[in-house]
């Protein structure tokens, strides 16, 4: 899939697989997935729950072993290195929760939450990480003297998110995975979040893969936006073209369905009724067809493709609306 | 208003907690005409569940209601145990978040939608079982026949909730109380379930309240709002002319931070910064007065009411409400 070649990728996936296997039978959670992230760009990964973003993401670090396929993380395939290589390269990647209060340790300190990962790669001395976590701590908009001798219960969802974004950053990743960083957060609360990722991606020259179920928020911090649906990649196309113009029939469903704050614009009532099937049991060719108000036969026999649809856009569909 | 069926007046909640007393609903008003649609606006934690279990006269045992709640002309706290059980299986009925907090895990689809109607209807169990699977049908389940001898595990969570509003239509409510009924649900799901119960409620004429947080969900298809920060309700008008002409800056800060599809990428969102007061820890101005880029003179000492200052429809609780023209 040579397409979506970007001019300079961090990141490369290419033709990823991941299986579950539940009771005997396989869970089709990610087919044959490929995309690239340039350097410095924020990728927006969108799509239905249970389509596989976060199996993907868990797949790039190495978390969930692929079945098949390769990751390369600048030039080099996660997927065959194996102890102290894939350790040193994971370092550079690292991933932000959907759930904030979830993923700290109730009874630790936030100072030593936030110091965690420099004392795993090894860095000895108490007073090199204490200056690094005040750091990162002032650098998400904490005190580090007021919050570092403090218990993650003691925190709001908003503050305990900042947190991880602290400590996702405190050992200089290039690549961060923000897995529904903001979904549990509060609306005032999101755009704070929201802002400081920015920030944090600017300052520290970042590259984010950013997963989100929410389009408006994927818009407002992406680049590019990949959309996903049933393990399977059905467009990829720079964020304002994509939203504008979609090609894939299953993005312009999603956009359609976002609900607008404002009175004027009646809610759409053409949305088709059905949901989405079993990746146990995925629909043959196009996975999308039982949904479709397009399909025809030969979407049910042959697997469309993700091909150019117009300059930088990609997408997977025999019809597509552009 | 005469003609309402639902009048929710001055009601407080207060609930004991280990670090003190919480009032989590703080003297509201809210009045829902027959058949009309509220929606009922706000962020987590301030009180838009207590507030409709109010209603329902579903409080928590150690919480202390005061206020009235009239509905139908009856005033519901004042009605027993027995008369409020047969009021919700009939008139007043809900619909959660979470549909397995409405369906029973152990009893089929089937059951729980013939046991209403049997009892609350007095149908026999054939006619039962046919409403049931006409029911389903209406709220877009397919092969209805079928799922009534399914249980509610055996569905995705879109399924689930359409048959928990199932449930809640089966008995035809004059008022359906829908707290957050799409929260837990995909865009295009949550498309599917609105529409839904925009339609049945106009076929039905049923009056309905739907808590959100999300504004833009209240936006096409509500008749009035009324927006909640900290207990209270802060702002309340017909739909249209809230979001014409948001008056109070909560309810304005709240749309501004709201990432918007037409924003190029990468526009910085204006925030709301720090979060809402701890509600066992009331403040003595306004609640929003931190929070509030337009805080001035008494807004940090005296509470600000609730009142209709210009337009009689529209009410906000503020000392410098936005200028008229200003957010439009
Ligand atoms: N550990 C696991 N074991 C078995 N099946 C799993 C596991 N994790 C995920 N799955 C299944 O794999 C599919 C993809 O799940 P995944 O969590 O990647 O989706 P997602 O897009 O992140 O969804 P959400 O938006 O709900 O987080 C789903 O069908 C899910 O049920
Ligand atoms: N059973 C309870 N005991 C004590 N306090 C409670 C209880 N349930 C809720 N509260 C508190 O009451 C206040 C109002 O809660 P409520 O559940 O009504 O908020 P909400 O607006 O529905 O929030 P959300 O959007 O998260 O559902 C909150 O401060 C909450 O912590
Ligand atoms: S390939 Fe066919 S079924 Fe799939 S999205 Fe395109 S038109 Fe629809
Ligand atoms: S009363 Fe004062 S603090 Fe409260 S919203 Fe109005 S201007 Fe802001
Ligand atoms: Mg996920
Ligand atoms: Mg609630």
């Amino acid at each position: 899939m040579m397409l979506q070649a970007v001019s300079d990728p961090l990141l490369k996936v290419e033709n990823l697989v991941v299986e579950y296997s539940v009771g005997g039978k396989t869970i089709h959670a990610v087919s044959d997935v490929s995309l690239d992230i340039a350097r410095g760009e924020t990728l927006g990964l969108v799509g239905e729950s249970g389509c596989g973003k976060s199996t993907l993401g868990r797949a790039v670090l190495q978390l969930r072993q692929a079945v098949s396929g390769k990751v390369l993380f600048d030039g080099h395939d996660l997927t065959e290195l194996r102890g102290e290589a894939l350790r040193r390269m994971r370092r550079r990647v690292q991933l932000i929760f959907q759930d904030p209060i979830a993923s700290l340790n109730p009874r630790r300190r936030i100072g030593d939450i936030v110091a965690e990962p420099l004392v795993i790669a090894g860095v000895k001395d108490p007073e090199e990480r204490r200056q690094r976590v005040n750091e990162v701590l002032s650098a998400v908009g904490l005190d580090p003297a007021l919050v570092s001798g403090r218990l993650p219960h003691e925190f709001s969802g908003g503050q305990c998110q900042r947190i991880c974004i602290a400590r996702a950053l405190v050992l200089n990743p290039e690549f961060v995975i923000c897995d529904e960083p903001v979904s549990a957060l509060d609306v005032s609360i999101r755009a704070q979040i929201l802002n400081l990722l920015e920030e944090m991606k600017t300052r520290y020259g970042l590259t984010l893969l950013f997963i989100a179920h929410d389009l408006a928020v994927v818009k407002a911090v992406s680049d590019r936006v990949a959309v996903m649906y049933l393990g399977r990649l059905c467009e990829v196309g720079p964020s304002e073209q994509l939203f504008a113009r979609p090609a894939h029939p299953y993005t312009a469903l999603l956009i359609e369905a976002i609900p607008v704050p404002d009175p004027d614009v009646r809610p759409t009532q053409s949305i088709p009724v059905g949901e989405p099937p079993s990746p146990i049991a995925p629909p043959s060719g196009c996975r999308f067809r039982t949904r479709c108000p397009r399909a025809d036969a030969r979407c049910s026999s042959e697997v469309p493709e993700l091909r150019l649809v117009a300059p930088g856009q990609l997408a997977a569909c025999h019809h597509p609306l552009i | 208003m005469s003609g309402a069926l639902l009048s929710v007046e001055d009601v407080a909640v207060d609930l004991p907690t280990p670090r003190g007393n919480l009032r989590a609903v703080d003297h509201v008003d809210l009045v829902v005409g027959a058949g009309k649609t509220l929606g009922i606006v706000g962020e987590s934690g301030c009180g838009k569940t207590m507030l409709s279990r109010a209603i329902l006269q579903l409080l928590p045992k150690k919480a202390k209601l005061s206020g009235r709640v009239m509905f139908d002309g009856q005033d519901l706290p004042a009605l027993s145990a027995e008369k409020l059980r047969k009021l919700r299986g009939r008139s007043l009925a809900v619909v959660f978040q979470d549909p397995m907090t409405s369906l029973n895990p152990v009893l089929t689809i089937g059951t729980q939608l013939t046991e209403t109607m049997q009892e609350h209807l007095e149908l026999d169990l054939a006619n039962a079982r046919q409403r049931a699977i006409e029911l389903l049908a209406a709220v877009g389940i397919p092969a209805p026949e079928q799922r009534l001898s399914q249980y509610p595990h055996q569905l995705s969570g879109g399924m689930r909730q359409r048959v928990a509003i199932a449930v809640a239509l089966s008995c035809e409510p004059k008022l359906l109380i829908a707290d957050e009924p799409t929260t837990a649900l995909d865009v295009t799901i949550q498309a599917q379930i609105l529409d839904l119960l925009a339609r049945e409620q106009q076929r039905r004429h049923m009056a309905m309240i739907i808590i959100t947080h999300d504004l833009g969900v209240v936006a096409g298809r509500t008749d009035e709002v009324a927006v909640m920060y900290a207990g209270r309700v802060v702002e309340r008008a017909p739909t249209p002319s809230l979001f014409k002409q948001m008056r109070m800056p909560y309810t304005e800060a709240l749309l501004a931070a709201l990432p918007k599809l037409d924003a190029a990428p990468h526009t910085p969102l204006p925030a709301i910064s720090g979060r809402p007061p701890d509600p066992t820890r009331p403040l003595k101005g306004c609640s929003f007065s931190p929070r509030c880029r337009y805080s001035a003179g008494r807004c940090g000492t005296e509470k600000p009411h609730l009142s209709a200052a210009e337009a009689p429809d529209h009410l906000y609780a503020c000392f410098h409400p936005i200028a008229a023209g200003a957010n439009a």
